[in-house]
């Protein structure tokens, strides 16, 4: 899976940073940024918790071909 | 997904089964009275029976429509198509007096009720000020003006106190001005102000007395600071609007209102039904004591439990959108129910009861969409700040007073305590 973020429509709430920090952090103007846009395992659940927490729809998680 | 296909999903998905999901299915007036904080209105129960969504009357002798669901609750805060602002006719709980109306037209809106490119161009210039990483930056200041505030209760030989004088009010309060830079001298000033503001009942004509005051007030802050530059919150608004030449007194009045009454407020009352809810559950106060990893969860389930700005997410919809079985037509004002979504049985199991371990941070206490909460990770630390540490200096900790004789603030637009008798 990969991790889409549009930082066109971020608000800066700052779930998916308090979601999992190895994965989001926000620049200082508070809009979203993808520490790594292919996170496994736990990482890669708790990224998509982030996904379904996301107020701004501004992420999105993309299935890739060999994801099971 | 898209906003359409997600709303369309949800009307499908509901429990509909007669026509009364566009009828009324109640008639009571809403926002009904929120009296015990364990128990939300029935109506709301009434309303998901039929439908995630009703017609319902308003005190203010309107109808709108009213969601009980939380998907489509989400579905529709996060729907371009509902706007915020609150100067449109219908927009719900506005007064229809003609006077009022004319007076909330001729004022600046906050960013509260502004939609699309102007809402998003206001929201960007304040987000860096509300960063996980800033707002983490305050943790060591946050927790000294706990313990000084716990210190002060300590002190008193009577081993009682009011919670909500003695730590709910100031602690928010104290953070607030500091972060926006106004002076905490003058909070009691402002709070005595504030706090009609957000009752139901405050007539019209006081509520224009006082927001013209508190205009005046922070205006003369702002002209304070554009002289005589602060590097906090307000002062870095003005230093920075000034030097590209945008500088907007009106608007920068309106911000520090709105972050100034959202900052303190909301936060206050969540802090004394917190202790409550967590007091009249001792096994699972005794959970978060003995493990201070369990009290982030925690604070999400008390957020939820609680929800306390049932209301403050209301819309009015821009053009006719389909909901399920049910038409919203241009110009009707929706009611999305925070409490109501997050008591929703279809995603809270046994919602009526609290479980700190229940994981529930998909609750909507701090709104969605791209309204929801900018000041959302400030709260949820000053509340696990605030329970951890008052409850492991004040481990016997106890209400001084039955349930039944706290006064809750059943005709607020925020929900809280008004007193809080406690003793140890």
């Amino acid at each position: 899976m990969r991790i889409d973020a549009n930082t066109d429509v971020c608000i800066g709430a700052g779930q998916c940073v308090l979601t999992d920090p190895t994965v989001f952090d926000q620049h200082d103007d508070g809009i979203v940024m993808l520490i790594t846009k292919h996170p496994e395992g736990e990482a890669a659940h708790r990224a998509r918790e982030a996904v379904e927490l996301c107020p701004s729809g501004a992420l999105s998680v993309i299935e890739e071909p060999g994801d099971s | 997904m898209p906003e359409t296909a997600s709303i369309t999903t949800t009307g499908t998905a509901s429990t509909a089964t007669t026509g009364a999901a566009s009828g009324k299915v109640t008639d009571a007036e809403f926002p009904v009275a929120r009296g015990c904080p364990f128990s939300t209105p029935a109506e709301y129960e009434q309303i998901r029976e039929h439908s995630p969504i009703a017609k319902v009357r308003l005190t203010t002798g309107r109808e709108a429509w009213w969601i009980a669901g939380h998907e489509l609750g989400r579905a529709v805060l996060a729907d371009r198509r509902f706007s915020s602002d609150r100067r449109r006719d219908n927009f719900p709980f506005v007064s229809t007096d003609p006077e009022t109306r004319k007076q909330l037209q001729d004022q600046p809106t906050s960013m509260l009720g502004m939609d699309g490119a102007e809402h998003a161009q206001t929201r960007r210039a304040l987000m860096g000020e509300f960063t996980v990483r800033r707002m983490a930056g305050l943790r060591p200041r946050i927790q000294q003006i706990v313990d000084q505030h716990i210190d002060e209760m300590l002190s008193s030989e009577q081993r009682s106190a009011d919670l909500v004088e003695a730590l709910s009010l100031p602690v928010p309060s104290l953070v607030i001005c500091e972060l926006l830079g106004v002076p905490y001298a003058d909070h009691d000033f402002f709070q005595g102000l504030t706090g009609p503001l957000l009752r139901h009942t405050t007539p019209p004509e006081a509520r224009g007395r006082i927001q013209e005051e508190l205009n005046t007030y922070l205006g003369t802050l702002i002209d304070r600071k554009l002289t005589d530059p602060t590097d906090d919150l307000l002062g870095r608004q003005i230093a920075k609007q000034h030097a590209a030449g945008t500088f907007d007194r009106t608007s920068l009045v309106s911000m520090a209102f709105l972050l100034l009454v959202a900052g303190h407020e909301t936060t206050a009352n969540m802090i004394s039904l917190g202790v409550v809810g967590l007091l009249q559950h001792p096994d699972q106060l005794a959970m978060i004591k003995n493990d201070p990893e369990k009290t982030p969860p925690a604070v999400e389930e008390l957020l939820r439990y609680f929800t306390i700005a049932d209301t403050v997410t209301a819309r009015v919809a821009t053009e006719d959108v389909q909901l399920g079985d049910t038409t919203i037509n241009a110009g009707d004002g929706v009611v999305i129910s925070g409490l109501a979504a997050d008591h929703d049985p279809t995603v809270f199991t046994d919602p009526d009861r609290i479980d700190l371990e229940r994981g529930a941070r998909h609750h909507v206490a701090f709104g969605f969409g791209p309204h929801q909460c900018i000041g959302q990770t400030l709260a949820r630390m000053e509340l696990q700040i605030v329970f951890d540490t008052l409850f492991r200096r004040i481990p016997t900790l106890r209400l001084a007073a039955p349930l039944d004789d706290i006064p809750f603030k059943s005709d607020a637009f925020v929900y809280g305590a008004e007193k809080l008798p406690v003793a140890w």
